[in-house]
């Protein structure tokens, strides 16, 4: 993909001068109003805002996971299964450690310590993936592709193929309240973790040497950046969004299944790119994927809300988006080019 | 008067406002050997995509064996007999030789069907035009950078070429490989053949070529018989800078040693090597291209780890398995690619110097401290004169002299002991190489051991005050610049 | 030829074994004999006529998928590609009552509208093929279940007749079963030769190979890139197409969501058969026998008492490991001197 050659790269500060994060913007802001104008009645509604704010954290989060490990230049196909594997584990941790019938105070300590654990287990298959990029260099679609099988297969093992249900109550009931009455939970969660990635990436000197990772990674080593540590760790922390998805699952439909959400994959790959994360590495940012995020949750709530049109819609406006998107780009970095050289 | 194969007249050629060719003229004899030769950005690579058909000029017209065109086609120009042969060779490295050899023929013929024995024949003829000698049926890319260079050549000349340009053929060969080259080179001009010989090296203008022609950012500067052509003109004609020759001398005490290694080896790289690097000193490697080298300056900062041996910085013995292990322990490297192993292309100049210091700019939670490291990085830009307007711009928007800067740059704020530098002037400018220089001299004269390793032996003999000379993996000697010339020095490093 | 044959000899030995294929080969030979080992039933004809059944769809779409490595590219929507085309053809040809060549061809014309489509976005901006494919797939599918709204249907009665034809039956006489070997395997076979052919044969599939080693160097060697590009993704496309016909017909039924997940198995045949995801590399052989492997530890499982569940287990595993010798083998040869010097020396 051509690449912007004569813009200033990532201005300092959290929002800076970013075109793109602006775009998007501008973006977002024309179609909540197309989708005002579409459906007034029940697009502008409280109860409208706050199911779309229940909605989009799982893939909001799986989406950062897969660009954080794009701006080193790789890919995480497996998200959606690790948090399916630290889903099912949590599930039978709850189910078999906290039984109907357990004392509250069991029930809860059972369900924080399954949390944890589902945690863990992310950041254990993050870190897998990261060795078998960084330590045995496979490349990064394939490694995943590897573990995306190897996890869901797991998963299926744990679970014999049926998804899991009868968790406590408590669970669900705490992981679908709103906090203050109107703010969901899963929403801050979502807000805390892009909040925390953003900093990261945008403030701190492991954010920075990703980026750095991202456009060379002989240069990285040659800098004496420690790059097999830093493969490790973004992948373990697109595992552990990749956990809490799962869990934030888990609470929605309370069960858990090996092949929940598959269609995530793609979908997180898909807000990674319009959010503006180049797949050769190097450039991208986190308030970009939140934007393209929204976007996204916008157009398929409008879309829901039209009785007639079937929900399968949404794929074909979701792959028109991402095209278009390129070729937008395409023709911006064409039209730079040509400025610059007059 | 003789004939020429090519003559361009007042060639013009502009990429949106830059004017990359301002009228040229410059005309090539039936069987001689032209040099062409300017810095980066001159128009070189301009007129010869001109003259070869992939662009189209603005102006001009360009007359090849008596036919003027006001434009050329690629495939007129292949019709003519013009014959490219790249920096990068063109060549598919996963293909075999004789595919190599003779695909562009096959396509040339038309048809759809690939003709194997056909290709056999016609790889087996070009093969021996130049007398390359592998197997036919070996992968491209396990071969030589010397052999896929001879196999760009039999391809030119398979097409009946009448004019060979050539775009700095020498630029990654061992000097046993440039005369063989040049051997080649005299072969064809006996046989007829014009070649057009891109450089800017010129004891190569010297050797190879009868007539010269010299561009200056897009302009003619002169073109004569190479006879009268001596350093400081070629210098001169290439820069519109006079430069004073320098030789440095350290101080007259040696330091203490800083960086020392004891029998240092690497299976199939290097072996045995023992040299120590004194504080203030700056110490020259050179050697042929396989002689070990860069295994060498890979090896002492932990990019490509000894097998044996111990390396010792300050007298103590240290472990250095990664180039985390040499940073922490005060010894950096510049690589020797600059674009594929120094810089990152799509980052900020500011970036590319901050990198090798946020760890030391930030604060216990990581968070660095962007203000110091901008202000520390405006600094360096200034005291290096990195030309740029913006500090935020993408490195890859800096000539290569600023971009070879900008990695120095990211050592100089580190405290350290010793400073490696694996070929610090490739494809920089004259003018940006002498104020390289300049800071290399800087450098170890506030006390800091520099190791130079460069192929480039003027540079290592201006340069350096010490200099060891590698051959097949082990150092076979040293000369001391003060008493030495360049001529003992190839001598040494090309003794078989 | 240079060089005395007797040096020859064990150089181009040596070169064999930096191929994949030898190692793939020797471990499904590996594989099979401890599943007969194991089992007693894996050589048996119905065991491998039934594995030479669930071989025919994936090994088609290897094909086009190789291809499309080859060149440097990469291809998921060839799942989605095939559904729709299985779809359609079905649906809006259900009571066509004459040859199977016709519901065969309109499969394959549709596939290759849409492979059309992925090679002009290729070809034509430059994009990243990953994101490409994975935007047209999105679209496909979306039209599959939004517009038309697909759900399972019979296939029309050629495609059923297709279904049903074989070419002889195998029969277990110990465990009473016996499989029929499907026609379509001989499809399987002529795209296998057609396709040999064009790679190795033709201006075009040389042309494939150049562009993957190489684009640069093929464009100014005069291939043009933009018509090769557009015909791999055509040709993949109109491969997966007809792949999705036979599909339905070897189903006997149209269901258009179990081809869903096909491509990530198929691209790690491909790579385990030696095809290089940087491009430039691969062969038809290697592909099918990593095809192959797949498909034999796939079937095999229950036949060693493995519960179906591990399977994917097994996959991933097998994935990881037949990417990983070799990705750890040029990580070290990348990183060491010794293979660059060596090869440089004998100049």
């Amino acid at each position: 993909m051509p690449e912007t050659l004569s813009e200033p790269v990532r201005r300092p500060g959290f929002f800076g001068r970013d075109k793109n994060f602006t775009r998007l913007l501008a973006i977002f802001v024309l179609v909540f109003i197309g989708c005002a104008i579409l459906k007034p009645d029940l697009f502008l509604k409280a109860s409208n805002f706050q199911s779309m704010a229940k909605q989009f954290p799982e893939f909001g989060l799986l989406s950062i996971g897969v660009a954080l490990t794009m701006l080193t230049g790789g890919i995480d196909l497996s998200v959606v299964n690790i948090g399916n594997l630290a889903a099912v584990l949590a599930a039978r941790v709850m189910i078999s450690f906290a039984p109907k019938g357990s004392s509250p105070e069991q029930t809860l300590t059972v369900v924080v310590a399954a949390m944890v654990l589902a945690l863990f287990v992310g950041a254990l298959c993050g870190a897998v993936n990261g060795l078998l990029v960084s330590k045995i260099g496979i490349p990064a679609i394939l490694a995943t592709l590897g573990t995306q099988q190897l996890f869901m297969g797991l998963a299926i093992v744990v679970t014999s193929g049926r998804p899991i249900s009868g968790l406590p109550m408590i669970y669900a009931r705490y992981g679908n309240r709103n906090i203050f009455g109107a703010v969901p939970v899963v929403l801050a969660v979502f807000a805390v973790s892009a909040l925390i990635v953003g900093v990261l990436l945008s403030r701190t000197r492991f954010g920075a040497k990703l980026y750095m990772l991202g456009s060379n990674a002989t240069a990285a080593r040659f800098a004496g950046i420690n790059v097999d540590r830093l493969y490790v760790l973004a992948y373990m922390l697109s595992g552990l969004l990749a956990a809490v998805a799962g869990l934030i699952m888990m609470a929605r439909s309370n069960s858990a299944k090996a092949d929940y959400g598959i269609s995530y994959t793609m979908q997180s790959i898909l807000i990674a790119v319009l959010g503006g994360v180049s797949p050769n590495g190097g450039r991208g940012n986190v308030q970009g994927v939140v934007a393209a995020v929204l976007i996204l949750q916008l157009l398929s709530s409008v879309l829901n809300m039209f009785e007639n049109i079937s929900n399968f819609y949404r794929d074909i406006l979701w792959g028109i988006v991402m095209i278009g998107v390129l070729i937008i780009n395409y023709l911006i970095n064409v039209r730079d080019l040509r400025r610059q050289s007059q | 008067m003789t004939e020429n194969i090519l003559e361009a007249r007042d060639v013009r050629k502009s990429f949106g406002g830059v004017k990359a060719l301002k009228g040229v003229s410059m005309s090539i004899r039936k069987g001689e050997i032209h040099c062409l030769a300017g810095e980066n950005g001159c128009g070189k690579s301009t007129l010869i995509k001109i003259v070869s058909g992939f662009y189209e000029p603005d102006a001009g017209e360009i007359t090849i064996n008596g036919t003027t065109y006001d434009r050329i086609t690629t495939a007129q120009a292949i019709r003519e007999g013009v014959q490219v042969i790249y920096q990068d060779l063109s060549v598919f490295p996963n293909l075999t030789v004789m595919e190599n050899l003779a695909i562009n023929h096959q396509l040339m013929a038309g048809g759809t069907l690939v003709n194997w024995s056909g290709i056999r024949r016609t790889a087996e003829a070009a093969a021996a035009l130049t007398g390359l000698s592998v197997d036919m049926t070996e992968l491209v890319e396990n071969l030589s950078l010397a052999d896929k260079q001879l196999i760009a050549i039999s391809r030119a000349l398979l097409s009946n070429a009448k004019l060979i340009i050539m775009d700095e053929p020498t630029t990654a060969l061992a000097k046993k490989e440039v005369s063989r080259l040049f051997g080649i080179i005299k072969r064809l001009q006996a046989a007829g053949i014009s070649i057009l010989f891109v450089s800017h090296k010129l004891d190569e203008v010297f050797e190879i070529s009868e007539r010269f022609t010299i561009f200056r950012s897009g302009e003619n500067v002169v073109t004569g018989d190479t006879g009268g052509l001596d350093d400081r003109k070629f210098a001169y004609y290439m820069t519109g800078r006079e430069f004073a020759e320098e030789r440095f001398a350290a101080g007259a005490v040696p330091g203490e040693p800083v960086l020392e290694t004891r029998a240092l080896t690497l299976e199939n790289g290097f072996y045995d090597v023992s040299l120590t690097l004194r504080k203030g000193e700056i110490l020259g490697i050179t050697g042929l291209l396989g002689s070990g080298r860069s295994e060498l300056a890979k090896a002492l900062v932990g990019y490509v780890p000894a097998d044996s041996g111990q390396i010792l910085l300050n007298g103590l013995p240290v472990r250095i398995a990664s180039v985390v292990d040499a940073v922490r322990h005060g010894v950096a490297c510049v690589p020797e690619d600059r674009l594929t192993e120094g810089l990152f292309l799509i980052q900020s100049i500011l970036d590319n110097i901050a990198v090798s210091r946020w760890d030391a700019l930030s604060n216990r939670f990581g968070v660095i401290r962007r203000r110091e490291v901008e202000r520390e990085a405006a600094a360096w830009i200034r005291s290096l004169s990195v030309a740029t307007r913006d500090p935020l711009l993408p490195v890859q928007t800096l000539s290569g002299g600023n971009q070879q800067k900008v990695v120095l740059a990211r050592w100089l704020a580190n405290d350290l002991k010793a400073l490696i530098l694996n070929g610090p002037t490739v494809g920089v400018d004259i003018g940006a190489k002498y104020d390289i220089h300049r800071i290399i001299r800087g450098l170890a004269g506030r006390g800091l051991a520099v190791l130079v390793i460069s192929d480039d032996l003027p540079e290592v003999m201006s340069l350096c005050n010490r200099v060891l000379v590698m051959r097949s993996g082990r150092l076979a000697g040293e000369l001391a610049v003060k008493d030495s010339t360049t001529e003992e020095l190839a001598e040494l490093s090309m003794r078989e | 030829m240079p060089g005395p044959g007797n040096l020859e000899e064990p150089m181009r030995f040596k070169r064999h074994l930096r191929r994949s294929e030898p190692y793939i080969f020797a471990a499904l030979l590996l594989l099979c004999l401890a599943v007969e080992l194991r089992s007693g039933q894996f050589f048996t004809g119905n065991n491998i006529v039934d594995l030479a059944r669930s071989l025919t769809v994936p090994a088609i779409f290897c094909i086009g998928e190789m291809l499309v490595l080859i060149s440097g590219g990469v291809d998921v929507s060839f799942p989605a590609i095939a559904s729709l085309s299985m779809y359609v053809v079905s649906r809006y040809l259900d009571d066509y009552q004459g040859t199977v060549a016709l519901n065969l061809f309109v499969g394959a014309v549709l596939g290759l509208v849409m492979g059309g489509l992925n090679g002009f976005l290729v070809a034509r901006f430059r994009f990243p093929a990953m994101l490409v494919t994975l935007g047209t797939t999105s679209v496909f599918s979306g039209i599959l279940f939004g517009a038309l709204g697909a759900r399972e249907y019979p296939v029309p009665p050629p495609m059923y007749d297709l279904g049903k034809a074989k070419l002889f039956s195998a029969h277990n006489p110990v465990s009473g079963l016996s499989s029929d070997m499907p026609v379509s395997i001989l499809l399987l076979a002529l795209l296998l030769a057609a396709t040999w052919f064009l790679l190795n044969r033709t201006l075009t599939g040389r042309g494939i190979y150049a562009i993957g080693g190489d684009p640069v160097a093929a464009e100014r060697a005069g291939f043009n890139l933009f018509r090769i590009q557009m015909f791999i993704y055509c040709f993949s496309g109109a491969l997966a197409g007809l792949t999705g016909v036979i599909r339905g017909s070897m189903m006997l039924n149209c269901h258009p969501t179990n081809l869903n997940g096909m491509e990530m198995t198929c691209i790690a045949a491909c790579v385990l058969g030696g095809a290089s995801i940087t491009g430039g590399k691969g062969t038809l052989f290697g592909v099918m026998l990593g095809i192959t492997l797949m498909t034999v530890m796939a079937n095999s499982l229950i036949l060693i008492g493995v519960p179906t569940y591990w399977q994917r287990v097994f996959t991933g595993a097998i994935i990881l490991v037949g990417t990983g010798v070799s990705a750890y083998q040029a990580l070290r040869g990348r990183r060491k001197p010794g293979a660059v010097a060596r090869r440089a020396g004998h100049a």
